[in-house]
């Protein structure tokens, strides 16, 4: 009987030695779904900032469009859009575009922009050396402010990409809600508004 | 010095506690077996009148009896109450029963976790159907977002009762962990002298299988809870993009998950009719090893194929091409396990049972439900199918004429063994018959309003729908009342009053150690282990 004891008191251990690795491993996935959403372009994530080490040759035989989306995440009240509709590009040639954002309400905001690449298989070409999405911004009561993006599209692309749909949804900034909760109603559901109102409804 | 050896010998003897404290602090593997049975009969009339519900509401288009946020409550919580309260319990239940009988072992090893193991599951209802309860006196909603809990339905749209909710999965998964872990290590220490691992009865084998598929991947379940527990209620931002996290994170997290516990709900029903078929077909089992070798590598695949149920997220294609090319794989073994089978019934004399026409039955319908399985697993057609009745009509073609039937093969099987008393077989036979027919009538249509496009979790839908819904609905009713028919077959042999008495062989041919003991097994059993040529 004794051995047995025994026996189950060191299965149980390594049992329990599973069940606790198994616990971090759903933990681990959340970095390793990072990591591979940035290999493989999952999602559309794009990555951080390009750097380049030398300029990346222009590849004048081809032609590709690249749309513009702006949206505003529940319960962010920034007015945002795209100044530009689209515009077609050369794989490898640096391009500039603006996005504008208000903030209409009385208070100071912060918000997040989080960009997005459709189709998904571009994401991994579609390099920005300069964006807003980058760093926080912060809109005083009422400010009005236009953001560039420089963006360069890797000839590296897979031919059969003729269309980039580059789409930046703002946040607000967690712990930014208390804001939003103290402000009135009437700005809530301006916000409604602002948000069906975006360039892809005007145009 | 003889007065001594008597008190021994009657304690050891068939001694029982009595009153609530035999069942409260029950440390019997048979006790503790019996209650989660009961525990699980009573989730299926509860989940089961949920679903009845569901179908008089989608009896006819248009709103009849239920707001369509009444309607999600009772989805979320039907499928909720019969995954994790009706199937899942009744596995572990018989595993108490079935599990130290069929490998000559006194008891499970570890008795005092048994009986935490079985109460915290009663706690972790008793949290979740009190939200429903809450909801019904109209105190805010019971948790409304489908079984699957998908952020940010959960998080951010979650209703309060959420927290329940999470306490009760947190509650659910240590109950099921403490389980596994007791039936492994029974497994592996309490074994009868000269039983190796490849004379183990293969209902042993695949709920061996089964505890380590739960070791793996219900801590999975407890974390992707407690994430949502954090981002709900102390700031964090795993599924919250706003945050910088990631609503799809949670789909990939839950389905790590989610698949391997699909199959937590089939392996032991394999098991179950491996030692059925043989019995009532009077041969051994035909390719034990291939039996054991195929569960083993449907273990193993359920831990690559978690991505198929979220094809239309939108993933690179080579991604999509592995996890439909995996999941097809998965139809290998188990086409194995079809195939020994009907060669095990090949050439046998069989009879015709209830256990063995619930085990043909299961063998037939289970394949359909495998077949929708390979349609839904080809990527392009998953693109019309997903997220239809199609998958209904799947997931409830494995799970109800799948599990739940090998589930009442076992019953019917064992029961005489448990009871002491042969079970009516015309009740029997009558219980089959009206729930395959009505199981079907319930269930087939269902592919059909799927292929033609009607959505999943929706109280109303199109007028095109209607003849197949109420042809549906019939079916439920009359399969959810069949079920009263094994309820009171089971109270009748239980009483025994008007019943044959079992001999302790029961089914001629039947194999396996518990077949040795006395009908009704004792309370105590093979305190001295048996041998095992």
């Amino acid at each position: 009987m004794n051995n047995i004891d025994k026996g189950n008191k060191k299965v149980v251990q390594n049992l329990l030695l599973v069940v606790f690795g198994m616990f971090c491993f759903g933990f681990a996935l959340v970095p390793l779904y990072d990591v591979f959403c940035d290999i493989t372009g999952l999602n559309g994530k794009t990555g951080e900032q390009y750097v380049s080490a030398a300029p990346m040759p222009v590849d004048t035989s081809r032609k590709i469009k690249v749309e513009f989306l702006a949206n505003t995440n529940d319960g962010m009240p920034w007015e945002f859009k795209a100044l530009t509709h689209s515009v077609t590009v050369h794989p490898g040639e640096a391009t500039r575009v603006e996005f504008v954002a208000r903030n209409k309400t009385n208070r100071d905001i912060i918000g997040t922009a989080t960009p997005s690449v459709s189709p998904g298989q571009a994401a991994a070409y579609f390099q920005k050396t300069e964006c807003f999405c980058f760093t926080e911004q912060v809109l005083k009561a009422g400010e009005k402010k236009t953001m560039p993006v420089v963006f360069i599209v890797d000839p590296a692309i897979d031919e059969d990409v003729r269309e980039i749909t580059l789409s930046y949804t703002f946040f607000i900034k967690p712990g930014s809600e208390d804001v939003i909760a103290s402000a009135d109603d009437y700005l809530r559901i301006n916000s409604k508004r602002i948000a069906f109102n975006t360039p892809l409804a005007q145009h | 010095m003889s007065a001594v050896i008597e008190e021994i010998q009657d304690d050891h003897h068939d001694h029982k506690p009595t009153g609530l404290g035999r069942w409260l602090f029950s440390t019997n593997h048979k006790d503790i077996g019996t209650m989660y049975l009961w525990f699980s009969f009573t989730m299926l009339f509860v989940g089961g009148s949920l679903a009845l519900i569901i179908r008089a509401e989608l009896f006819q288009p248009g709103l009849q009896f239920v707001e369509p946020e009444f309607f999600n409550q009772l989805t979320t919580l039907h499928g909720l109450i019969m995954v994790f309260g009706v199937i899942m319990p009744a596995f572990v239940g018989l595993a108490n029963w079935m599990v130290p009988l069929m490998i000559g072992a006194p008891d499970m090893a570890l008795p005092r976790m048994n009986n935490l193991s079985f109460w915290l599951l009663v706690a972790a209802f008793s949290l979740l159907l009190a939200s429903l309860a809450m909801s019904l006196m109209g105190m805010g909603s019971a948790p409304n977002f489908g079984w699957t809990f998908y952020a940010p339905l959960s998080t951010t749209y979650g209703p309060d009762s959420t927290d329940y909710f999470i306490f009760s999965v947190h509650l659910m998964g240590i109950s099921s962990i403490m389980g596994a872990i007791n039936i492994i290590a029974t497994i592996i220490n309490m074994r009868a002298p000269g039983m190796t691992y490849m004379k183990m009865p293969i209902f042993i084998w695949t709920w061996f299988i089964t505890a380590y598929l739960l070791i793996a991947v219900m801590p999975i379940l407890a974390g992707v809870v407690t994430m949502m527990l954090t981002d709900r209620n102390f700031g964090t931002s795993f599924f919250d993009a706003a945050g910088g996290g990631d609503p799809v994170l949670f789909q990939h997290i839950f389905w790590f998950f989610g698949h391997p516990e699909v199959y937590i709900m089939i392996l032991p029903a394999f098991g179950i009719i491996s030692q059925i078929v043989p019995a009532f077909s009077r041969k051994k089992l035909f390719g034990y090893t291939s039996m054991v070798y195929a569960t083993s590598s449907i273990a193993f695949l359920s831990f690559i194929v978690w991505a198929h149920h979220m094809f239309t997220t939108g993933m690179p294609v080579a991604t999509e091409l592995f996890f439909m090319y995996a999941t097809m794989l998965i139809a290998v073994p188990t086409g194995v396990k079809v195939f020994n089978w009907v060669s095990t019934m090949w050439q046998g004399s069989l009879t015709f049972e209830t256990p063995m026409l619930f085990a043909i039955a299961f063998i037939f319908m289970f394949t359909i439900g495998g077949f929708t399985g390979l349609m839904l697993s080809i990527v392009p057609a998953d693109f019309q199918y997903h997220d239809t009745y199609f998958v209904v009509a799947h997931f409830h073609y494995v799970l109800v004429t799948g599990a739940l039937y090998a589930i009442f093969a076992a019953i019917y099987f064992w029961i005489p063994k448990w009871t002491g008393n042969m079970y009516d077989e015309g009740l029997g036979k009558l219980h089959f018959w009206v729930s395959t027919v009505s199981v079907n009538v319930l269930f087939f249509p269902m592919h059909f309003v799927g292929l033609a496009g009607m959505p999943r979790r929706i109280p109303d839908y199109n007028m095109q729908f209607a003849e197949f819904n109420a042809i549906a609905s019939v079916g439920a009713f009359v399969f959810g009342f069949a079920q009263l028919i094994l309820l009171y077959n089971v109270v009748k042999t239980i009483r025994g009053r008007s019943t044959e008495k079992a001999t302790d062989q029961v089914w001629e041919n039947a194999e396996g150690l518990e077949w040795t003991l006395p009908s009704p097994a004792p309370f105590h059993s093979f305190t001295t282990p048996p041998t095992v040529k």
